[in-house]
């Protein structure tokens, strides 16, 4: 345990790739905040080194990104890797639309958790939580 | 009124066109509709949107749709056009083709309509930040086939505002990106009579999680401002405003809905007429595309999703819609299978043809509460339009502009999307299958996959025409175009098309304005 043990969790929260649906991360952006986390909005159109030098900076515990485009597969695991090679022990959280049959290459790429459409304000604040408390592990 | 036919209930009971009180449908401010007869006369369009995969894909899936009884098409293009990149970008891969149909040079235009009649079809376009792009490669198609520009029929959606304040498919910056709106908007309606050249949409401002009264609101203030800028712009308000039209989302709350699609049509008649001095009859009615809430499908039992599609629809067609798009049940998963889509079809051709609807005009008109409702919808949309004046100093397109900017209209629709959110999220609204009545329905259902070769195929499509294309021909047209964009006076319609025709992709236009426009970038609001 380090000295952020009490300190509330600090999250970076963005959308990668062209798609602009944002309405799920705003949403999940209010639920964090409303749920004691410091949130660190980046938005849209971000690129992988745009959000780990994010996190980099703003010293983030968690990392949550949005796709509503199906670049989940593509996307997520070279974030998780990216962190990695930064030397950044950093959970990385999916929301969005991810088919079931894609969950398990989506853990075994290294993802801590995914959301899908009808997670509550608690799904999404313990999937954070629980993220955050494991990782490394 | 009509003579021809008499309209009788299921059960024999003949009835007449329209009940109730003045001003009737037909009359100002067509609060009640626009038409006297309305859907007696003419039914509403059905106009079904589709596109993936590459031209010749949503090419097939256009000619079916015509097969079974569609009247107009809708195209869906991929992200990469959208948002004005080519195929080969660096950003569009694993989007190519995905989420509608990907277009790159006049080619790919040509295959996506091929033995389709321009002179026949009314075709509508999805497309904002390069919307005058696709509007050069639709002319140059036409013309290649031998149909004149002036026959063309359609709907270019055109509306970049509410890019920048909901759906963020935005490539300039707001003022030069509202420079091409109405340079289209002149061009058309100089040379294109038959063509609407913005589709002012609400639709996707619901969909970010607006209330229905900011949807109308925002919306329309949209209208007003694109109405400002073609007048600053030296053109009359009757040679132009005849040809906008709208484009609204149809939710689940039924009478809601209703008085909000009675209520647009009654601040845009007065609005246009006593504010910015429209005298044509024309120019006074609100013309409108409905789709339903394609935010209110559900993942979980996606069969269900299709009475909430005929309910919504329903609403649409008795709010008096001009044409109607029903989402179709596995939305929320992928995009539409041909199943999926003709039972969408089938919803709207059960509403129009077996429930009798179509036979009075404004059938709800007169009820109390559709009437009050109708007015309290108006009532908060002119709070707001007050509230944009104010920004603006009395201009409502820079009142839109300033909203922009300081980030008001995205935090008032993602205030209003998570005050949903909670109530759904603590119970206080009930969601079927959601939050209530959650068993069943777990079979997987069939989903529309996209062939993963289509990236590949594409990307060689667009090599070849690299290679096989005159690219001193290609450089001058750009250049004459990026020149000309310096010279807010000119109008870039006949730049575009000259480079459309000598295969410009649509990157390099885009790129082209870009170097004068410059790039948006939104600031990060929660």
């Amino acid at each position: 345990m380090n000295e952020k043990e009490n300190a509330p969790i600090r999250i970076v929260l963005a959308k990668l790739g062209l798609d602009g649906h944002d309405r799920g991360l705003k949403v999940v952006a209010r639920m964090l905040r409303d749920a004691g986390m410091e949130v660190v909005y980046l938005g849209l159109r971000q690129t992988t080194e745009m959000v780990v030098s994010a996190v980099e900076q703003e010293d983030a515990d968690a990392v949550g990104i949005s796709m509503h485009n199906a670049g989940h597969l593509t996307l997520a695991p070279r974030i998780v890797k990216a962190l990695d090679d930064a030397g950044l022990n950093v959970p990385v959280i999916v929301g969005g639309i991810v088919p079931e049959g894609d969950l398990d290459a989506m853990t075994e790429s290294g993802v801590a958790g995914v959301l899908g459409p009808g997670a509550s304000a608690e799904d999404v604040a313990k999937c954070v939580r629980e993220a955050v408390a494991t990782r490394g592990e | 009124m009509d003579e021809k036919k008499e309209f009788r209930t299921m059960s024999g009971v003949p009835v007449g066109s329209v009940y109730g009180d003045e001003p009737l449908p037909g009359e100002f401010p067509y609060t009640r509709g626009i038409h006297s007869g309305m859907y007696r006369d003419r039914l509403w369009t059905m106009r079904m949107f589709a596109g993936f995969g590459t031209a010749e894909d949503t090419n097939a899936r256009f000619k079916d749709l015509l097969r079974a009884g569609g009247t107009g098409l809708s195209t869906a293009f991929d992200m990469p056009t959208l948002m004005g990149r080519d195929s080969d970008d660096e950003w569009s891969i694993g989007e190519v083709g995905r989420a509608g149909v990907a277009i790159d040079t006049l080619d790919d235009m040509v295959d996506l309509f091929a033995d389709i009649d321009l002179g026949q079809v009314s075709t509508s376009m999805t497309i904002n930040g390069p919307a005058a792009i696709l509007l050069a490669m639709y002319v140059a198609v036409a013309e290649q086939d031998g149909v004149e520009r002036s026959k063309l029929n359609g709907t270019l959606q055109n509306d970049i505002l509410k890019e920048y304040q909901a759906q963020k498919e935005y490539i300039f910056p707001p003022r030069p990106s509202v420079r091409l709106v109405s340079d289209v908007v002149s061009f058309t309606t100089q040379e294109m009579p038959r063509w609407n050249p913005i589709s002012i949409s609400g639709y996707h401002i619901r969909e970010a999680g607006s209330t229905a009264a900011q949807e109308l609101a925002f919306t329309l203030a949209n209208g007003f401002a694109y109405v400002e800028a073609a007048q600053a712009a030296g053109l009359n308000v009757d040679d132009f405003a005849p040809r906008l039209s709208f484009f609204f989302n149809s939710h689940s709350d039924f009478f809601e809905e209703i008085g909000k699609f009675r209520a647009a049509r009654r601040i845009w008649a007065r609005w246009i007429r006593d504010r910015y001095g429209a005298k044509d009859e024309r120019s006074h009615k609100l013309r409108f595309h409905t789709q339903t809430a394609g935010v209110s499908l559900t993942a979980q039992q996606p069969e269900i999703n299709i009475a909430r599609v005929a309910i919504q629809a329903l609403a649409g067609v008795i709010g008096g819609t001009q044409s109607l798009h029903t989402d179709s049940y596995d939305e929320a998963l992928a995009l539409p299978t041909e199943d999926a889509a003709r039972i969408a079809l089938r919803t709207q051709q059960i509403v129009a043809h077996e429930t009798g609807i179509t036979s009075v005009a404004d059938p709800l008109g007169g009820s109390d509460y559709v009437e009050w409702m109708t007015d309290e919808m108006e009532r908060q949309a002119e709070e707001i339009f007050e509230h944009l004046e104010e920004l603006g100093d009395g201009s409502i397109l820079e009142g839109v502009y300033v909203g922009i900017e300081n980030g008001w209209f995205v935090g008032e629709i993602a205030d209003a999307a998570y005050r949903f959110e909670r109530e759904v999220n603590s119970g206080d609204r009930l969601i079927v299958g959601v939050n209530s009545f959650t068993e069943g329905g777990d079979e997987n259902i069939n989903l529309l996959s996209i062939d993963p070769d289509t990236e590949d195929i594409q990307l060689k499509r667009l090599a070849e025409i690299k290679q096989s294309r005159d690219s001193d021909l290609v450089e001058k047209a750009l250049n004459r175009l990026s020149t000309q964009a310096l010279d807010p006076e000119i109008n870039l319609m006949p730049a575009i098309i000259e480079a459309v025709k000598v295969r410009s992709t649509e990157g390099e236009i885009v790129q082209a304005l870009e170097s004068v426009f410059g790039t948006y970038v939104e600031k990060a609001f929660v």
